[in-house]
């Protein structure tokens, strides 16, 4: 073992044995995108049909932005414990915390592409006899789908950040190594951990941000 | 038909857009509505397809009040063009053209073909079908808007300043080419301005807005330059200063006609349309700088 804890990570990394097995990288890097994943798609079912409403109406919107305020402004860790406390030690408390932790960016990357579409736009879909509906899923979402998959990136980025507290309550993911050598000591495979966490990360940053820019509208951009 | 009776519209915040307001528009005909900005004609004009409710009165079409009618139903079936072309930027010049009988069920094939040949009626090159909003000019944007709004072969076409955003040979030419297709057509054409001109030329009759939609006058443009009922009227067509007066001067034989400026405008006719006294018509006479004004004051309709 290496004495320089982060050239340690390196070698720790570069060991085919963390590259197989059940509690190998790949194991735990699948657990750690199915939590992320799982995390992600719960809080868009609730946040963003919610988005959609309340930026086609302009309904409760006050509302809407603040309570994407509060939840913004609750400690993760404290979350996860406290949910732990209430539903016991497993997937559950985590993945609650998660949601919570995803739901503001996608509100507000829901309500803000619907109400980024021009309002004279809106008006003359309308005037044509476009339905509510029709106005919504064939204007204002296709319009806005790349500051609705904006809020799906920023919402990603942030749980896949903080899915290693899935492995602080006993479950797996790359947390997994981080809660083990915090635990014994072993700083390489800490930063090991780390080191993979923050490069998922960064490749679901930019494969998200790919696609925000395919998802721009063609005509509103320019060729 | 179209008929307002006693319409009234007062926005939540307390602005009376329209205060009492009848008007019977017959079918195939285009009534103008001009005033200046402000005078309720866009309210008035969005009665007719429910996208603004009267505070009081009704609207009908063919005594059917639309009060009882599905709004997006009524919608579908009439054209609608505004000012800004209000097209849809994510989708091409065909898709935008066929979004209404889209919306009606049309097939698509059988939309897309129908949409080529409205390209065509309106003036615009068929190699722009595929073309995005953003890549045409505003000229081509509102012969665009001009093709969707006829799509469904609606028999009411509502028209709000639809070419007020364009420069004015393209403007010129796009009121042109609408009355061209009206005597083809004969929707009956709700047409909204706040320019005189343009209303005279586009409309059969013309209302005079005052603010709160309250008519000042409304005839036809002859009625209302041979007799404006005030001064108002007089002076939003401009008769006050002069500027529709046209005088006759006798020039080797003929009764040329010279507008305020003293420029030649044109050659005065006899009614059966046999120039006076001179014989044979000169083309170039008629053809003066102020030719448009004759056009206006012995329309023939
Ligand atoms: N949606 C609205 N809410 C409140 N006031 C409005 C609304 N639309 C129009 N108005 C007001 O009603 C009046 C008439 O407007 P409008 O019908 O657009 O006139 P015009 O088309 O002749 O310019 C104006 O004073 C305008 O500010
Ligand atoms: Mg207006």
């Amino acid at each position: 073992m290496n004495e320089n804890p982060f050239l340690g990570a390196l070698d720790w990394l570069a060991d085919p044995m963390r590259w197989s097995g059940p509690s190998g990288i790949p194991v735990r890097t699948a657990e750690h995108l199915g939590y992320t994943a799982l995390g992600v798609l719960v809080a868009a079912l609730i946040a963003v049909p919610v988005g959609l409403y309340v930026g086609h109406t302009g309904r409760f919107k006050g509302l809407a932005v603040g309570a994407a305020g509060v939840a913004r402004a609750l400690p993760t860790l404290g979350l996860v414990t406290l949910f732990a406390l209430l539903v016991g030690i497993g997937l559950t408390a985590p993945l609650l915390a998660f949601v919570t932790l995803a739901i503001p960016s996608l509100l507000a990357g829901a309500y803000s592409a619907v109400e980024s579409a021009d309002p004279a736009t809106v008006d003359a879909a309308r005037a044509q006899g476009m339905t509510e509906w029709q106005i919504l899923t064939r204007v204002e979402i296709p319009l806005g789908m790349s500051l609705l998959v904006g809020g799906v990136r920023g919402a990603t980025v942030q749980v896949v950040a903080t899915a290693m507290l899935a492995a602080y309550v006993g479950s797996g993911g790359l947390g997994r190594y981080i809660f083990q050598g915090l635990g014994s000591q072993d700083y390489p495979q800490m930063i090991a951990g780390s080191l993979l966490v923050i490069v998922l990360a960064l490749v679901l940053d930019l494969a998200l941000l790919l696609l925000q820019r395919l998802t721009a509208p063609r005509g509103t951009v320019a060729p | 038909m179209i008929g307002f009776e006693n319409v009234r519209k007062e926005y939540p915040g307390g602005t009376v857009a329209v205060e009492d307001f009848s008007l019977e528009i017959a079918s195939h005909e285009a009534v103008a509505l001009v005033g200046t900005s402000g005078s309720g004609k866009t309210t008035l004009m969005r009665m007719i397809n429910r996208m603004v409710d009267p505070t009081a009165g009704r609207v009908h079409i063919d005594d059917e009040d639309v009060a009882a009618m599905d709004p997006v139903v009524l919608r579908r079936s009439i054209g609608y063009v505004m000012q800004a072309s209000g097209l849809l930027p994510h989708r091409t010049v065909l898709d935008n053209i066929t979004t209404v009988p889209v919306l009606r069920g049309t097939a698509k094939g059988e939309a897309r073909e129908r949409a080529r040949t409205l390209m065509d009626t309106v003036g615009l090159d068929p190699d722009l079908a595929d073309r995005y909003p953003a890549q045409l000019s505003g000229g081509q944007q509102q012969r665009v808007g001009v093709a969707r709004g006829l799509a469904a072969d609606p028999n009411i076409l509502l028209m709000d300043e639809p070419f007020g955003a364009v420069d004015p040979i393209v403007r010129d030419e796009l009121q042109g080419e609408l009355q061209r297709l009206q005597r083809e057509l004969r929707k009956t054409i709700v047409f909204v301005t706040h320019d005189i001109d343009e209303a005279f030329r586009i409309g059969d009759r013309v209302a005079i807005l005052r603010p709160g939609g309250r008519i000042a006058q409304v005839g036809t443009p002859q009625e209302i330059l041979a007799d404006p009922t005030d001064d108002f009227v007089a002076s939003f067509v401009g008769a006050d200063r002069g500027a529709r007066t046209l005088h006759v001067e006798h020039v080797d034989g003929r009764d040329v006609v010279v507008d305020a400026d003293g420029r030649a405008a044109g050659v005065l006719a006899g009614a059966d349309g046999r120039l006076g006294d001179g014989g044979a018509a000169d083309g170039d006479a008629a053809a003066g700088p102020g030719a448009e004004a004759l056009a206006t004051e012995e329309r023939p309709r």
